[in-house]
């Protein structure tokens, strides 16, 4: 039927469907993701050999219970099937079905085919129905539907090539529609229709639902067109959206009772709700949350340093190799101090966030994250938020970029953003460099009642100021924001189910490319900048500078090493990024720092462990061959006096400072990003540089 | 073939029971929908009048309920629960 060598075909289906799944069978590694236009949403997109000679462009959408989105995941749905322009406009759409829950399941397949798009029906989970006692005669349910139902098992593949066999015969369906738009709003839609050039009733009457939400493809005058026609027929929204539900309840549920036989109807009580028992208990539900999330933190910590040790190292490496093999020019500079330097820092995270995710998406694809949710949800509304946001203020313990990412699921506005101002107080694996030099230098290496390590203890502490202002700020927002929706906890509970590895491997491909091309992209921007205002300054001060620290050799008889380091530290100071530390000095005085330190906080913005690179280039002043960065800092003397610079009382300070404060440049994009105004963005800069400075100051006065 | 399934003055009929009143296990079924808004989200998800609810478990401390509802589980706040009233 098809002549056409490459196919459109668009995945639609309810969330646990087991649509993503079946996405993987149908594309395997060849996927891509990107974002529908105007909103960022992930768009997954693949292509699948249906043939040896046709190929199929599929597209991952959102999974949905009905065109009626909502959340933002679950907008972009009807946004897509209206788009007619988009170069991606689907001329086929398989609906996945979990057999088990055919009722709720056929709602958005009616719709969708009111739409007046050719369907397939690809029926999932057959067995689970089975084990449940429904039995669906597939036959008869084809022919109540009239289009081609494939059973399938997105879990194991079987029966994709029969879905693939009927791709490609798939023939343009002319549906009648289950239910006629024109029934329950036949002016609004006659007149729209016209109005608006739309041929299919169903797409009238979904626009004058939904022209208030962000549709691309209708222009303002047409938005304001569809008001007009609203408030001359007094189009009742509400009222109507019931209507239409209801009524097509009842048509699914006469196709039902045609095609689906109930074996046993017995009430037996299923094995499930005894794990869930457990799993939600009073005691044994949050113990055995608390425990995972310490196995994930011991992981993060334990398991992923090894491979950041290598990357960390490679780095290094490859840097000295190039920097000896090229000549040396400002032209190599850039490329290792600048780009490389930058990429490294980029990559150095791969491990944390894989791990993490390799976890995240375990529990959701095992079902066990929803009962997470189910038992944070009251302790989260205290404080602004809802359940669903546990999953972003774990992520944030990793990054806080895919941690926001990860919010578009929470469909309230106002608990997404405390959710989203919020995260980046969670202490967020780029501190780490930071903190543990910082312990290591002040925070003496004993035993606490015999078993806990006191190093140990204090980055715990630390962890957990970062979450208690998280929640503190959030139950504060909770006051002075004004709610605009009611917040719903409306959610679906889904069985549970081994996971499948494959998904588990994909995801993790997918988020860690998502973070390498977000937040690198930004990272490597500023490090580029970053290098430039290191290595340049007004010419006059460089070259003092560097006559200065050659007449200092000279005359203190310095070994070439000790010469060179010594350049290059007297050369920050005189550079711009030096002026900007004193020019910030006075500011940061009261928290014990110097400029030198402001340095460091200036270039921490890049990404808060270059901090521990620019420490090591600030303090390369040359004596007694210091090696380490701890070295060279514990060696460090505080000029007015005389005393190591790295009292207690700074370091504290410091990292305080690092706790609260917001020196994430692709935290503050990504915010931007989500939240479509500079407004939040900056107001999140602001309070957390107040709380920052403001903990760090009386850390400071309190032990000095 | 429509019909308007909300039930807007139910305080002349104080003794009538909801969703958030039910014990574990308890099964009954769906009368009506006393909050407008949150009806739709509710009738997509399958808590149509006349349809059978058992509450499967619930979350500590007054925290959400599950139930199962039209072959599935699914959680509500009890004050979602609440706007679901039960046939006697």
């Amino acid at each position: 039927m098809t002549d056409e060598k490459f196919l459109k075909i668009a995945l639609v289906g309810n969330p646990n469907s087991g649509k993503s799944s079946l996405f993987n069978h149908l594309t395997g590694l060849n996927q891509k993701i990107g974002n529908f236009p105007g909103v960022t949403v992930d768009k997954k997109t693949g292509s699948s050999l249906l043939s040896a000679t046709i190929k199929a462009d599929i597209i991952d959408l959102p999974g949905t219970y009905s065109l009626y989105p909502k959340s933002l995941d679950e907008q972009v749905v009807l946004d897509f099937l209206n788009n007619t322009i988009d170069p991606s406009h689907p001329d086929l759409i398989i609906i996945t079905i979990d057999a088990s829950n055919l009722k709720r399941n056929l709602l958005l397949f009616t719709q969708v085919i009111d739409l007046g798009f050719p369907v397939i029906l690809a029926l999932n989970m057959l067995d689970v129905a089975v084990k449940s006692g429904i039995k669906v005669n597939v036959e008869q349910l084809t022919k109540e539907l009239k289009v081609p139902v494939i059973p399938i098992n997105a879990r194991n593949g079987a029966g994709i090539v029969n879905l693939k066999t009927a791709i490609l015969q798939h023939v343009s369906q002319n549906h009648q529609p289950f239910l006629k738009a024109t029934d329950l709003a036949p002016q609004v839609v006659k007149e729209l229709k016209e109005k608006l050039k739309l041929s299919n009733d169903y797409l009238a009457l979904l626009l004058a639902h939904q022209y208030r939400k962000n549709i691309q493809s209708l222009s303002v005058a047409q938005k304001t067109a569809i008001a007009d026609v609203n408030k001359k027929y007094d189009f009742q929204s509400v009222v109507l959206q019931i209507q239409e539900t209801t009524a097509r309840y009842e048509i699914i549920e006469t196709i039902i009772k045609k095609s689906v036989t109930n074996l046993n109807a017995t009430t037996k009580e299923k094995i499930s709700y005894k794990i869930d028992r457990i799993l939600t208990h009073p005691i044994w539900g949050y113990a055995i949350f608390f425990g995972i999330l310490f196995i994930i933190f011991q992981s993060i910590f334990a398991w992923a340093s090894i491979p950041m040790d290598w990357i960390d190292g490679g780095i290094a490496q490859l840097n000295a190799t190039l920097k000896s093999t090229l000549p040396a020019s400002k032209l190599t500079d850039l490329l290792t101090d600048g780009l490389i330097a930058g990429l490294g820092g980029v990559v150095l995270f791969i491990p944390q966030i894989a791990v993490l995710f390799v976890f995240i998406s375990i529990l959701e694809e095992s079902g066990y994250m929803s009962r997470v949710m189910f038992i944070m949800d009251k302790f989260m509304r205290k404080f602004g938020m809802n359940g669903r946001s546990v999953v972003p203020l774990i992520s944030g313990v990793a990054c806080a970029v895919p941690a926001i990412m990860a919010t578009r699921s929470i469909d309230n506005w106002k608990n997404r953003l405390i959710t989203i101002f919020v995260t980046p107080l969670m202490s967020c694996s780029a501190r780490i460099p930071v903190f543990t030099i910082l312990i290591a230098l002040v925070v003496p290496e004993e035993k606490v009642l015999g078993i806990f390590n006191l190093q140990g203890l204090t980055l715990m502490g630390l962890y957990f100021l970062g979450f208690a202002a998280a929640v503190i700020t959030g139950a504060f927002m909770n006051l002075i924001l004004k709610n605009k929706q009611k917040s719903y906890f409306i959610m679906e509970l889904p069985s549970y189910k081994m996971p499948r590895w494959k998904n588990v491997g994909l995801t993790i491909i997918e988020k860690v490319k998502t973070f390498v091309f977000e937040a690198g992209k930004v990272i490597i921007a500023i490090s580029i900048v970053l290098w430039v205002l290191a290595s340049y300054g007004p010419s006059d001060s460089m070259q003092q500078a560097v006559h200065g620290a050659n007449k200092y050799s000279q005359e203190h008889e310095l070994s070439p090493k000790d010469a060179n380091n010594l350049t290059a530290s007297r050369k920050l100071e005189a550079s711009y990024a030096g002026h900007f530390g004193k020019l910030i000095e006075p500011a940061i005085r009261p928290l014990g720092f110097d400029w030198k330190i402001g340095i460091a906080l200036i270039t921490s913005f890049a990404a808060r462990e270059v901090f521990i690179g620019t420490m090591s280039t600030i303090y390369s002043v040359g004596s007694d061959e210091p090696n380490t960065i701890r070295e060279k800092m514990k060696s460090e003397v505080n000029v007015s006096t005389g005393k190591p610079m790295y009292t207690k009382a700074l370091a504290f300070s410091l990292l305080i400072f690092y706790v609260f404060a917001m020196q994430c440049m692709s935290t503050i994009a990504v915010v931007y990003r989500e939240t479509k105004s500079w407004k939040w963005p900056l107001i999140q800069f602001i309070y957390m540089t107040l709380l920052a400075y403001a903990g760090s100051y009386f850390t400071y006065e309190f032990l000095k | 073939m429509f019909k308007i399934s909300l039930n807007n003055n139910l305080s002349t009929i104080p003794s009538q029971r909801n969703l958030s009143q039910l014990s574990i296990g308890e099964k009954a079924t769906i009368c009506c929908l006393k909050d407008e808004e949150m009806s739709l989200k509710l009738i997509e998800m399958g808590c149509l009048p006349g349809s059978e609810v058992q509450v499967a478990y619930r979350a500590p401390w007054n925290g959400p309920i599950c139930i199962e509802v039209c072959g599935y589980n699914l959680s509500l706040r009890m004050d979602e629960a609440a706007t679901i009233l039960l046939k006697n």
